[in-house]
């Protein structure tokens, strides 16, 4: 604490730099995800695929893409941001196509049979009922995302990691324990908070 | 009126078509059940109205008008459409659920939150108590019912129900059956309805048509099918005792009334033959009294049964 009394700036300094971090792999991995499955839900083989794929993908530990990247885009921001990317992309792939599979039938079919277009059955009846697991995917890579951010200063991407291989380096306890608390902290904050915004949509949605 | 003519749809790779060269026509204001065997392609020729399934061979008008001239969704939105598991949209209230084609159609606010009111109204539901509702607060059967105002919303001149009343309880059932069939009546909708129970088709179709492997085997008034079936097939799948589902057709006064008592209370109001035979078994007689006075006599309704039935 007294280390976090003394260095303020640097303290929100690293935290800016893992939200960065975060947020911007996130929103790639999504922006990459949220299409790709929605592309692939309504075709059979390539939803399997996809599903099998994201669950391969899933088991690789973060670490291991970051390693993985570093002999291909070297080292800084933007390589760690891809692998976060990357990361965040599997769960995000794989209940979007699960949420849209698991979408009632009865209620497509009602769609269909009431007259709305492809387009309106998809967004005033499909995606909303597949909100709920796609929400849920966004929070698991959210949590993923955060937490893995830390292992981001081991390819130079900065972030809360920085103060925990610092701490580390300087035999500094104060510096590696902040850093290590406010990981924490983050990683624990983003999952009661979407867990908590996911229950609401759930509740919207289904009822119950 | 719905009008079917050669009506085939052939899926790829199937070795028989699904549905083959069926006509029928459905006359404006009367209903038509589709029975047969699952597998007999009676949902598949229902869905082929609304062109949820596009036919292979031949044609469809409704109300005169080619069905595959127009666009598909222009077509559905001019057709009620009931099914089975209903399919409310569980995200949006019941008012919002009902709301769903006048929307498509780009009613005003006020007009279509009027037309839920009375559709409401017309299902037996409450409109101040249901229209906020969500699907999962509701049970089976008010489910059903807004399914059915659902499909009323945008005063369509054609019903399609895929099994409207099979996941229900026998009891809601037999309400639902009965109020169903009286709004379709007074409302003079055009209706065609799949059943695979007997007893639910010739309640609720004028006429039924009765497929088997996709071909239509016999297509007649109920009553007249259960007297007379085509052929051995038609007289198995209607069952035997489609001579009483059939005695359920025709009100008790169809006979000619004894001035003579008979023993026991009265038939209620609107008794059919079926119940006024009913009454005779259980007080092992051989009349049965009326409501206003007199009676039907058990030698009246043989001679009825018998005469209209055996006539081949």
């Amino acid at each position: 604490m007294d280390w976090l009394r003394a260095h303020p700036g640097l303290f929100l300094a690293a935290v800016g730099d893992h939200l960065l971090l975060s947020l911007t792999g996130l929103a790639i991995g999504i922006a990459l995800a949220l299409p790709l499955g929605i592309a692939v839900a309504h075709r059979p083989r390539l939803a399997e695929a996809s599903i099998m794929l994201g669950g391969a993908l899933r088991t690789i530990p973060s670490l291991a893409v970051l390693a993985a990247l570093l002999p291909l885009l070297g080292v800084g921001f933007t390589p760690s941001v891809i692998a976060l990317a990357l990361l965040a992309l599997p769960p995000v792939l794989v209940n979007t196509v699960i949420g849209i599979r698991s979408a009632d039938p009865a209620a497509l079919d009602a769609a269909s049979g009431l007259g709305m277009t492809g387009t309106q059955r998809a967004m005033q009846v499909e995606m909303p009922l597949a909100a709920p697991l796609i929400f849920s995917g966004l929070r698991v890579a959210a949590v993923q995302v955060v937490s893995a951010a830390a292992l981001a200063t081991f390819i130079g991407g900065g972030g809360l990691g920085d103060l925990v291989t610092q701490g580390l380096a300087l035999l500094d306890t104060g510096r590696m324990l902040v850093g290590a608390i406010a990981i924490a902290m983050l990683a624990l904050g983003t999952e009661a908070a979407l867990g908590m915004l996911e229950r609401h949509l759930a509740a919207r949605v289904r009822g119950a | 009126m719905i009008e079917i003519e050669g009506l085939t749809k052939r899926w790829p790779g199937a070795d028989r078509a699904s549905v083959e060269n069926v006509s029928l026509i459905v006359p404006e204001g009367t209903s038509c059940a589709l029975i047969g065997p699952s597998g007999s392609g009676k949902t598949t020729l229902l869905r082929m109205v609304n062109r949820l399934v596009e036919p292979s061979a031949g044609t469809i008008r409704i109300g005169g008008e080619d069905a595959r001239a127009i666009d598909a969704t222009a077509l559905r939105r001019r057709i009620g459409y009931v099914i089975q598991e209903v399919g409310l949209f569980p995200h949006w209230d019941v008012a919002a659920n009902i709301a769903t084609v006048p929307t498509l159609l780009g009613w005003g606010r006020a007009r279509i939150r009027a037309r839920v009111e009375e559709v409401l109204a017309l299902v037996g539901l409450d409109p101040a108590r249901f229209a906020t509702r969500r699907p999962h607060e509701l049970s089976g059967g008010e489910r059903q019912r807004v399914g059915v105002a659902r499909a009323l919303a945008g005063d369509p001149p054609v019903l399609l129900m895929d099994e409207p009343f099979g996941a229900v309880d026998p009891v809601q059932r037999g309400l639902l059956q009965e109020e169903v069939l009286r709004l379709l009546r007074q409302l003079r909708k055009t209706v065609l309805l799949v059943t695979h129970d007997v007893a639910e088709a010739v309640r609720l179709g004028d006429a039924v048509a009765l497929l088997r492997e996709g071909r239509l085997v016999q297509h007649a008034p109920a009553a007249e099918m259960l007297a007379r079936p085509a052929d051995g097939f038609a007289a198995e799948f209607l069952g035997a005792d489609r001579m009483l589902l059939r005695l359920a057709l025709f009100p008790a006064t169809t006979l000619p009334v004894h001035a003579k008592p008979a023993p026991g209370a009265a038939l209620p109001e609107g008794a059919t033959l079926r119940d006024a035979l009913a009454h005779m078994l259980s007080a092992g007689a051989t009349a049965a009294p009326l409501p206003g006075g007199g009676s039907i006599t058990l030698a009246d309704l043989l001679a009825f049964a018998g005469g209209e039935g055996s006539r081949a």
